[in-house]
């Protein structure tokens, strides 16, 4: 069993735990991933290491309530504890010799960018951040980035916070000013990082993705989180998550996240009835 | 006088049209009239040809004779001298190529039902017997077993019955290996693993669960840690695909996934939160026990029609001989002689056919077999809103690549010294699907059960 130390609701659909885990902390790179089932006979679900302590043996969490899971997760407070917590699990993300970033994170993803962007930063590499939310009561970590990054840009669909706009808008106008950048790195929803991957392809930027799979075990045993990367099936829990944007198939990628949507939007309306009958 | 009838006595079995609609255990198991009759049929051969076919040499004449005298106690110690997993060996062993193989009833007629008296001599037992083991004295020793499977589960109760302190780590969230995730519930009640688990528990064995060794710890970080030796039993669970276009359309599986989803996970339970896809035509492609499994859980999950696509022919079928009878039983189609060369989408990125070729056997291969060959122009379409590959697994490279020293061959498998475990690293050993690829149940239990003694003859000095 594994205690939440710390809650902190970020947003009304995303919430921060730190897990008290101190095996994992010590090890943990940005990056890399845990599974966690939240009750005995839970789902295994995987979310990325947001941040870590190794003093305080802490594993931070950020995670978006959008099915069964999260919500249970969600429902779960200071002091209580969660069933199963493993790893770290897949390859740190690259980011030696790396002197000029773009970061850009969609939504929750920009949670999954975070600790990669303030690793670069750490290491000297200048960073320059752009993260997207749908409207401004979706906005996370704009203090965090702001922090770490030399450039700084926030947007929203409608504009209600930030340039109003998509975060493709953004970095193509940074990338027309004349910024020159080693690398970009995309994390958010599938076809927010296809698009980034389109526009980056035509200037020819190297893009690192990191992709979200529907996973089991996060060891390479089931297979199910495989993916075509360049021509070549790869198991994102082992060989990533971050892949060459570029050589992603994300239009295949698209159809195997969508295996289970029948199933999963059941599984919500039922943990709904559940939650009603526990308030009512 | 011996029972002289040519053919053993048969098998309780639900029937096949109530079973497809549940998850329960196939075979019942012998009544008590049933076990002595069949014990009648052993000769009690003075050469014991039977024995020479069981890996660990389970002294098959003298538990069969405890039986005919009804001395079933009797006959559980005498398996259990040389077997830790009797109720699990008895039902999965593929006795007809084991023991049953070199039983002499079998010249003329069939063997004695060797793994069915094993399997209602542990059941007696665990009926009969609630106590645990007794924890024994320490001898301050510590070993650490990486993986719950067979292999390390026999290790961990052997070492733990000698004194020595044991922590079992494993991956999943759950002890077991295979035996859990893998072989489903209707052909290995979960109940047994985890009395036999339970029974590791009561030795003092501790088990560490969400612990994949290689990112959380290394072998190395556990010697460090002051186990003074490791012993190694992975398995081999690194699921192999075919290479061909289509494998990862939605609707496709490895046999690992669909298993652990409807075992490990519980997804055959009504109210289950594990999502499975429930095809309506389902192909299995393989021939094994793993494909038998996943074929007969499609089943299970209410599929109208579920084929077993097969390269070889029926003879070379790799799986154990009753489960083939089973599941043919069970309405299962054998597509023999037949290769899947592509798999087709529909509008939706999901699996629609499977395009195959026919085959047929050519000369012997390596392995001894006829190599199939394709026949020109053969190729043809079968519906399949589910697609199951299970043409076999690997070692997982996990701890190959976070262990400095530790040799392995081109399969990606541990080498061992000899029959010993000793791997290339002092103090570290090995065995059972890690060492020889995807093996079997008896086989990974001998490869614990030797790698105990050998740990204990080094650490004693
Ligand atoms: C490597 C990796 C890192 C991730 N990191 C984060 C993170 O830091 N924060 C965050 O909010 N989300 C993250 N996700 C996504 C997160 O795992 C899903 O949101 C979560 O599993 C949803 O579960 P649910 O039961 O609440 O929703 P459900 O209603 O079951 O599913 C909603 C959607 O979530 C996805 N999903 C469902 N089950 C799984 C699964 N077992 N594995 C992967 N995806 C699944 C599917 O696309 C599905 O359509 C990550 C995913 C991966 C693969
Ligand atoms: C579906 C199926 C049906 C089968 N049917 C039969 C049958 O009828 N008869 C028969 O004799 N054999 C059968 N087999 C084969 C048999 O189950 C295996 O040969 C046997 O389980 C191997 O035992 P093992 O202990 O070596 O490994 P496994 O049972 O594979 O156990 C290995 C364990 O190690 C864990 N692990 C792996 N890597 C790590 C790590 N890095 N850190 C921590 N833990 C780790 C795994 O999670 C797993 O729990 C079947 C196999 C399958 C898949
Ligand atoms: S352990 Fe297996 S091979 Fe040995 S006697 Fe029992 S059933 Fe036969
Ligand atoms: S070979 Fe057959 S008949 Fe002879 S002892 Fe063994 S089981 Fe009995
Ligand atoms: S999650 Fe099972 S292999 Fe990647």
């Amino acid at each position: 069993m594994y205690k939440i130390v710390r809650k902190e609701i970020l947003n009304p659909t995303v919430t921060l735990m730190e897990i008290y885990a101190p095996l994992i902390a010590a090890k943990a790179e940005p990056g890399q991933f845990i599974i966690l089932r939240v009750n005995g006979d839970g789902e295994r679900i995987p979310l990325t290491v947001a941040d870590f302590n190794r003093d305080t043996g802490t594993v931070t969490i950020i995670f978006q309530i959008i099915g069964a899971t999260t919500a249970q997760l969600n429902n779960l407070e200071e002091g209580q504890y969660i069933q199963d917590f493993v790893g770290p699990l897949g390859t740190p993300t690259h980011t030696e010799g790396l002197r000029k970033v773009a970061v850009i994170g969609g939504g929750v993803g920009s949670a999954i960018a975070y600790p990669v962007a303030k690793k670069l930063h750490g290491q000297g590499c200048e960073v320059h951040s752009i993260t997207g939310f749908r409207n401004k009561d979706l906005v996370i970590l704009e203090k965090e980035f702001n922090k770490i990054s030399e450039k700084y840009i926030l947007v929203t669909d409608d504009g209600s916070r930030g340039k109003k706009g998509m975060v493709t808008d953004a970095l193509k106008e940074l990338i027309e000013s004349g910024e020159k950048y080693d690398q970009v790195i995309a994390i958010g929803p599938l076809i927010m990082m296809k698009f980034v991957c389109k526009l980056t392809k035509e200037y020819g930027i190297k893009t690192v993705v990191s992709m979200n799979p529907i996973m089991i075990d996060g060891t390479g045993m089931c297979g199910g989180c495989r993916l075509t990367v360049g021509g070549e099936t790869k198991f994102a829990c082992v060989d990533g998550p971050d892949f060459d944007g570029h050589l992603v198939d994300f239009d295949e990628a698209m159809a195997r996240s969508a295996m289970y949507r029948d199933f999963e939007a059941d599984q919500r309306e039922k943990n709904c009835r559940l939650f009603k009958k526990e308030e009512g | 006088m011996a029972n002289m009838s040519l053919k053993k006595n048969k098998m309780p079995v639900q029937k096949p049209e109530e079973r497809t609609c549940n998850f329960d255990e196939v075979a019942l198991g012998y009544s008590e009239e049933q076990a002595l009759n069949e014990a009648e049929r052993c000769l009690n051969c003075k050469n014991k040809p039977c024995v020479k076919g069981c890996p660990v040499a389970v002294q098959i004449p003298e538990f069969i004779e405890r039986i005919r005298n009804k001395d079933f106690e009797g006959a559980y110690s005498i398996i259990s001298e040389t077997s830790s997993l009797p109720a699990i060996c008895g039902r999965v062993c593929p006795q007809e190529n084991q023991c049953e193989k070199y039983c002499v009833r079998g010249i003329k007629g069939e063997p004695v039902g060797i793994g069915r008296l094993e399997r209602f001599a542990a059941d007696r037992h665990n009926e009969d017997f609630e106590a645990k083991p007794e924890k024994p004295a320490s001898n301050g020793k510590k070993i650490a077993v990486i993986g719950s499977g067979p292999a390390g589960l026999t290790c961990a109760g052997d070492l733990a019955k000698k004194g020595y302190e044991v922590t079992i780590f494993e991956a999943l969230h759950m002890a077991g290996g295979v035996l859990v995730y893998g072989i489903p519930e209707f052909r290995l009640p979960k109940d047994i693993v985890s009395r036999e688990i339970d029974n590791l528990k009561a030795l003092g064995v501790k088990i560490e669960t969400n612990m994949v060794i290689g990112k959380i710890l290394s072998v190395d970080e556990l010697m460090e840690k002051g186990f003074d030796a490791v012993f190694i039993g992975t398995g081999a669970g690194l699921p192999r695909f075919m290479g061909i276009k289509g494998e990862n359309l939605k609707g496709v599986y490895s046999a690992n996934e669909f298993l652990t989803r409807v075992n490990l996970m519980k997804a055959y339970k009504e109210d289950s939160v594990t999502p499975i896809y429930r095809g309506k035509n389902v192909a299995v492609v393989g021939g094994g026990n793993v494909a038998m499994d996943a074929a007969r859980c499609a089943k299970r999950l209410g599929a109208q029609s579920v084929s077993i696509v097969y390269r070889r022919s029926e003879a070379e079928l790799p799986a154990r001989a009753e489960e083939v009878e089973h599941a043919k039983e069970e309405g299962i189609i054998f597509k023999v002689l037949t290769n899947p060369v592509e798999l087709l989408p529909d509008d939706k990125g999901g699996v629609q056919k499977i395009r195959c070729v026919e085959m047929e056997l050519g000369e012997p291969d390596a392995s001894g077999r006829r190599r199939p060959i394709e026949k020109e122009n053969s190729t043809f379409d079968m519906d399949a809103d589910c697609v199951i590959m299970a043409i076999g697994t690997s070692p997982n490279p996990l701890i190959k690549n976070t262990t400095k020293g530790l040799e392995t061959n081109r399969q990606g498998c541990i080498v061992t010294k000899d029959e010993s475990g000793l791997t290339s690293k002092e103090n570290v050993y090995a065995g059972g699907d890690a060492v020889t690829g995807a093996a079997t149940v008896i086989l990974a239990m001998g490869a614990g059960k030797s790698a105990a003694e050998a740990i204990d003859a080094k650490l004693k000095g």
